[in-house]
């Protein structure tokens, strides 16, 4: 798809509907995508919502505002323990936490974008992670089967955009961003800076245009 | 722990590193061996969050937001440096394109298991990305005190937590001395300078082989 203008956060963040899987970019705070996850939690009441995501922000701040609003079922994640809150929200039954080994995290978000079914990872095979999961030796080394992982909608936050969608991350402000640009049916990107089509250099968009559905501006 | 014994640790593992070795450092006593680095080591630095080719610590206010390693600290990223997605980084990891992981550990059994990431019914939501980098790199030394801040010790003949993958160490350093995990077993190769080998007896419950090698006896 091609998109037709920039909108406001608050309108892109209709695409958000209670039940719905949403995944957020963003390693820890860096990356995140903060105008609209704000814009999610001042402008929406979608709850019970599966949140996919590297962590489950910070205290009272990122995805830490959603958590303290209630509003999260369940969370996909490597590393809940950047959040103490949202230790506390799985120790209390409160939020449901699957822990996944972040190269997997990662992999998985990738074969969901790109149509693969499944993988086999050496990652995590023999320990409390892979309970569960289907075990078989590849090589006589011991692997085991991972789902994809897809959403109902992407937040991603990219340093520039153009208009067409087109995404260019800046250091490591990059890490799950293009992934998960891929991987939802809708892809809403929060752009630091919007500039002309023609202004980003073609080599060096990390996101093509196709995968983006609605582009905002950072607040 | 005390920070001379963190250094000592570090500076030990330091001098494991190979002039062009792709090497990615954990949280805490990995984080020490740049500061004993020689300027021209040539050794390259991953961090998994997206980095090859990781520089010092920003001095002051000079860091950039968007620029941080595994810990979520400020970096800096030296010329020559690239940055990639979490999936890409991964492939280098899993692929075995990274040389060395270094990192901290609750526990590493004489077989070379690794316990890092979780103590039962306290903390085992977090797991980063431990898994893939034991599994991944071409070589795992483990950097940790010789027993816990409770006095147990932690080269153990089997670990009780749960474990980060089996059969992935090749190098123990702790204060007191050096394990090598060669064919599955655990030799004994350095001693550090005024630890006896009743020391590190007392500090190890895992059987190991007295293999020291002739040059590090003190």
């Amino acid at each position: 798809m091609t998109i037709q203008a920039v909108i406001s956060a608050e309108e892109a963040i209709r695409n958000v509907r209670s039940g719905d899987t949403i995944m957020v970019g963003g390693f820890g705070l860096v990356g995140a995508p903060l105008t609209l996850i704000d814009a999610l939690v001042e402008h929406s009441d979608a709850t019970d919502l599966t949140i996919v995501s590297n962590n489950i922000g910070e205290p009272g701040r990122g995805l830490g505002k959603l958590l303290r609003q209630g509003r999260i079922r369940r969370g996909i994640s490597s590393y809940f323990t950047s959040n103490p809150e949202a230790v506390a929200a799985v120790n209390e039954g409160v939020i449901e936490a699957t822990l996944v080994p972040q190269g997997t995290f990662a992999e998985a978000i990738r074969a969901g974008g790109a149509g693969i079914g499944g993988f086999y990872t050496p990652v995590g095979a023999g320990t409390l992670l892979a309970e569960g999961k289907e075990a078989r030796l590849i090589g006589g080394v011991p692997h085991v089967l991972e789902a994809p992982i897809r959403a109902d909608v992407s937040l991603v936050y990219a340093a520039r955009a153009d208009l067409l969608g087109n995404l260019w991350y800046r250091l490591t402000a990059r890490n799950f961003n293009p992934l998960m640009a891929t991987a939802a049916t809708i892809t809403i990107a929060e752009a630091g800076e919007v500039v002309e089509v023609g202004a980003l250099e073609p080599e060096s968009v990390a996101t093509p245009h196709l995968y983006v559905d609605y582009l905002v501006e950072r607040a | 722990m005390s920070a001379d014994v963190k250094s000592r640790i570090a500076e030990r593992a330091a001098r494991e590193l190979r002039p062009g070795e792709i090497v990615n450092l954990g949280i805490g006593i990995p984080n020490l061996i740049p500061g004993f680095l020689s300027a021209d080591s040539k050794v390259v630095l991953h961090t998994e969050n997206g980095l090859l080719g990781v520089g010092p610590r920003p001095t002051n206010d000079d860091g950039d937001p968007d620029l941080i390693d595994a810990a979520k600290q400020p970096i800096t990223a030296l010329p020559g440096a690239s940055y990639f997605d979490s999936a890409a980084s991964f492939a280098m990891i899993r692929g075995g394109h990274v040389d060395v992981a270094v990192l901290g550990a609750l526990e590493v059994s004489g077989s070379g298991d690794i316990a890092n990431w979780a103590v039962p019914g306290k903390d085992v939501l977090g797991v980063g990305g431990a898994m893939d980098l034991v599994v991944g790199a071409r070589r795992v030394i483990v950097t940790m005190t010789s027993t816990s801040s409770r006095g147990q010790p932690k080269v153990v003949a089997e670990c009780s937590y749960p474990l980060t993958a089996a059969g992935v160490a090749d190098v123990v350093i702790t204060e007191l001395s050096v394990f090598r995990i060669l064919d599955g077993a655990l030799h004994l190769t350095e001693l550090f300078e005024g630890v006896s080998l009743d020391d590190v007896a007392a500090a190890t419950t895992a059987p190991f082989v007295i293999s020291l090698e002739e040059s590090h006896v003190s």
